[in-house]
């Protein structure tokens, strides 16, 4: 059976500068991939190809190969693309205009649903599916900003869930929040993969360890080894990897 | 003890090398600061000096008097109070979408290599004087008004009292016509602020859920701005309800108050400007003259007060809750 | 099939989603149709300007008065007034300006930079009648002659009561952005404050100062309202501070309101004028910018 998600040869530059190099390497349905590396090793701008989200910034461009069910990313209108490839933000950002309801509810009227009870309906099982449900359920019209910052990304994991994503991509989600907020969202991750194909990026070696199924390392913007997780973090094949994780460097 | 040891080195601070001509340059430009200001205060004392006898000759009942009567000494200001929010009104109607679609162009949807050039052009908008607009409205604009324009409109929208009567090209909608395309410029400089000002991730949130570039914008980035937006249209108007000699040859001069559109009007600085052409004026009339000058200032200062409230408090912070 | 668009035409579905990129098109088609109708009253100002005012640019016009149908005067009377003016508010401007972007942070700061930004936005006809009722109050009061309104010295003072509180904030937004890094690195070596205001600071902001000067002689240079009632124009050339004073805005008003063909003509070849002078200081404000900007 074929990957939720295959990338072949991919490489990304903004301008000149030459972010990611002739990455290969599968994603598998309903499991979780996390890519860990030191800072600014092109772990961002990966998944940012994935959903189409790099070429958003002006002069970067991608080469390459990004399959979604065997069928090219790059082939597609970039909007269809977005829609079934969700994605969740490093630092959280809510419409601070928007109430929670709205909030979540948000992708699903840019697709044209005016129906109260179907938005209802959606915006009910997308709070739960995020773990929010029960702390918000009786504020659903005050603002998205009004919350903590563990809510808030919540909130944003709530909003991408509810236009229901056959991907969500969660770069470094829980670089902001405190351990508690963190173990929330880890175990959200958990259940989320029953349903979702997840990619995280993580800074957090022991994050990665924890949830994911699969582990890719980068360095440099080049791939440098990526296998089951406890394959990569006991038996590392590489080196560099061995370094890394042994926290030689980075 | 911890005060003689601050007054110890208060003291050795002003013997410092420099410390006099820091001293000395602070006053200078401090002085020179406090006089700007006090030039304001200065022109609003003149003018109520000024505007007395006219103040104390017709009280309150000024704002509603309806007669401009330089005969009879009996003045009103009610026909150019009128004239002034009728075309400031309708220029904002006509100016303000045309303005937030050039703002929201050059600064969501336009591509990048268009981006800097077309704002440049824009801006020279701003550039072109005043009576140049004028002079170009009377003897461009207004017979394009009064043979295709005005009756165009009147086709159109002729079942409204504001679209009726004779179209003659000089009149309150002409006026409206060139003082719109005159607040352009600042509206959509300010929005085009206001827009800039929201971060980025606002964007990408939207982006990322699939929105195309103008869903992002009308659903993210709009609504985040909007205060900044509300207080750019705010500060057109202020602009609108000072323009003067554009607003002189394109109205008419009329003073007298009427509904429709197409007939001729007066503004406050229109009346102004009209009224030191002709011989000297009498002291009564100078005096309403000036009394009206200082109701225009108040509407202008009440105006941009109040836009630069809600500018600076959507520019300064940066999560704003629009 | 590859098409040299600045923009990518969606695919023909009519779904929901190709409705919402055909949406997607049509407005960012609709903005741009705003802009470029913004534009056409610049188009046509600078066509016309330029194609009846262009018959009219003979040496005659420029070797005559007013009174004749030339514009000499008025353009000797512009130059006069702006020239008199920035001697006046430059220099006042720009020290209020270092005022407020040195020492303008506090509450007393704020307060100034308030009253600064209102006086920008007092109408110029406003500060017209202003400067015509302090004199015409001082005369009525016996100081001066009743005649002293209508001076070149008043047109002066209107003009530099606009000047000064527009170079005031556009030298303060140009000292502002001078680094930090700039000004702390001047105090490290041990000058004083005012020294290092005024040899370290001001040299840095020079470009946005000049730009902010000649904006500011731009803005004068076009105003006609002000000058109504205060320098109120004449047929001839500079006959004393203590004289009416022709300026070229003033003309175009006058010769438009005239409508003898002769008059207009010399109208338009007033205002292809003045327009010319705008476009070029604009165009140098913006190169002074972007040379800066570069040399960095």
């Amino acid at each position: 059976m074929a990957a939720k998600i295959h990338i072949e040869r991919l490489s990304a530059w903004y301008g000149a500068k030459k972010a990611i190099e002739d990455i290969t390497m599968d994603f598998e349905e309903h499991e979780v991939t996390a890519i860990i590396g030191p800072s600014g090793c092109g772990k961002s701008t990966l998944i940012r190809c994935l959903n189409r989200m790099h070429e958003t910034i002006p002069k970067a461009r991608a080469e390459g190969k990004v399959l979604l069910d065997e069928e090219d990313v790059y082939q597609l209108p970039a909007v269809s693309v977005r829609r079934r490839i969700g994605m969740v933000f490093q630092k959280a950002n809510p419409f601070p205009t928007m109430s929670i309801y709205d909030n979540v509810a948000a992708g699903l009227r840019l697709n044209g649903e005016r129906n109260r009870d179907k938005l209802d309906a959606a915006v009910l099982k997308s709070l739960k599916a995020a773990a929010l449900w029960d702390e918000v359920k009786d504020s659903l019209d005050k603002s998205g900003a009004s919350l903590s910052g563990g809510q808030q990304q919540r909130l944003c994991i709530a909003r991408a869930l509810a236009v229901e994503p056959e991907v969500l991509l969660m770069d470094e989600p829980c670089s902001a929040l405190d351990p508690i907020a963190t173990a929330k969202i880890e175990d959200l991750i958990f259940d989320l993969k029953t349903q979702y194909t997840v990619v995280i990026v993580t800074h957090n070696m022991q994050q990665a360890a924890r949830v994911a199924d699969k582990t890719a390392f980068l360095y440099l913007g080049k791939l440098i080894e990526v296998n089951r997780t406890r394959d990569l973090f006991e038996r590392p094949a590489e080196e560099l990897t061995e370094k890394y994780i042994t926290g030689r460097f980075g | 003890m911890l005060r003689l040891q601050f007054v110890r080195r208060r003291l050795l601070r002003s013997i410092e090398p420099g410390a006099l001509g820091d001293s000395l340059f602070h006053w200078l430009t401090g002085i020179v600061a406090v006089g700007v200001v006090a030039l304001l205060g200065l022109i609003a004392v003149v003018l109520l000096i000024a505007a007395q006898q006219s103040i104390r000759t017709f009280g309150f009942s000024f704002l509603a008097g309806t007669r401009w009567d330089s005969v009879a000494d009996i003045y009103g200001a009610a026909p150019f109070v009128y004239g002034t929010l009728v075309t400031s009104a309708f220029a904002l109607l006509l100016g303000v979408p045309i303005s937030l679609g050039v703002a929201i162009f050059l600064s969501e949807l336009a591509p990048p290599k268009l981006r800097v050039p077309l704002t440049y052009v824009v801006e020279l908008l701003a550039a072109v004087p005043s009576v140049v607009y004028g002079f170009w409205g009377l003897k461009v604009l207004a017979p394009a008004m009064a043979s295709s324009i005005e009756p165009a409109v009147q086709s159109l929208l002729g079942f409204l009292p504001l679209f009726q009567g004779t179209p003659t090209g000089s009149d309150k909608f002409s006026a409206s016509v060139i003082l719109a395309v005159m607040i352009i410029p600042t509206i959509s400089a300010v929005s085009r602020e206001a827009l800039r000002a929201v971060p980025q991730s606002q964007r990408e949130a939207a982006l990322a859920l699939g929105a195309t570039r103008w869903e992002s914008t009308r659903v993210a980035v709009v609504r985040y701005a909007r205060a900044g937006i509300f207080g750019a249209i705010i500060l057109g108007l202020g602009r609108a309800v000072g323009e003067t000699m554009a607003v002189t040859m394109m109205i008419g001069n009329k003073n007298s108050i009427s509904v429709s559109l197409f007939d001729q009007g007066q503004t406050i600085a229109s009346l102004i400007a009209n009224s030191f052409g002709e011989a000297s004026l009498g002291y009564l009339q100078s005096s309403a003259l000036l009394e009206l000058g200082l109701v225009l200032m108040l509407m202008s200062l009440v105006i941009n007060v109040f836009a630069r409230l809600m500018v600076s408090r959507v520019l300064r912070r940066g999560e704003g809750l629009g | 099939m590859k098409l040299a668009l600045p923009f990518t035409l969606p695919p023909l579905r009519f779904d929901r989603e190709g409705r919402r990129l055909w949406k997607d098109l049509a407005m960012t088609a609709a903005a741009f149709v705003c802009v470029v109708i913004a534009l056409i009253p610049l188009g046509s100002i600078l066509i016309e300007a330029g194609i009846r005012g262009i018959q009219a640019i003979t040496p005659n016009l420029f070797l005559f008065d007013t009174a004749y149908g030339g514009i000499g005067n008025a353009i000797q009377g512009t130059l006069i007034l702006i020239a008199l003016s920035s001697v006046i508010a430059l220099p006042i401007g720009i020290l209020t300006g270092i005022y407020l972007s040195e020492f303008g942070k506090g509450r007393v700061g704020d307060g100034v930079r308030f009253f600064v930004d209102v006086l920008t936005q007092v109408p110029s006809i406003v500060v017209g009648i202003f400067v015509y009722s302090l004199f015409l109050t001082l005369a009525l009061a016996g100081l001066m002659s009743t005649r002293s309104v209508f001076t070149t010295i008043t047109g002066v003072i209107a003009l530099t009561t606009i000047m000064i509180p527009f170079v005031a904030r556009t030298s303060e937004e140009s000292l502002r952005l001078v680094p930090v890094s700039t000004r702390e690195a001047a105090l490290a070596l041990g000058i004083p404050r005012y020294r290092s205001i005024l040899r370290v600071v001001l040299p840095s902001g020079v470009s946005g100062l000049v730009t902010g000067a000649l904006l500011g002689v731009a803005r004068v240079a076009g105003e006609t309202a002000p000058l109504l009632m205060t320098a109120y124009g004449s047929f001839y050339g500079f006959s004393g501070l203590d004289q009416p004073i022709e300026s070229l805005p003033h003309t175009i008003y006058t010769f438009a309101l005239d409508g003898s063909p002769a008059r207009l003509q010399a109208a338009w070849g007033a205002s292809l004028v003045l327009v010319l002078i705008m476009l070029v200081i604009s165009i140098v404000s913006r190169a002074i910018v972007h040379f800066r900007s570069v040399s960095e």
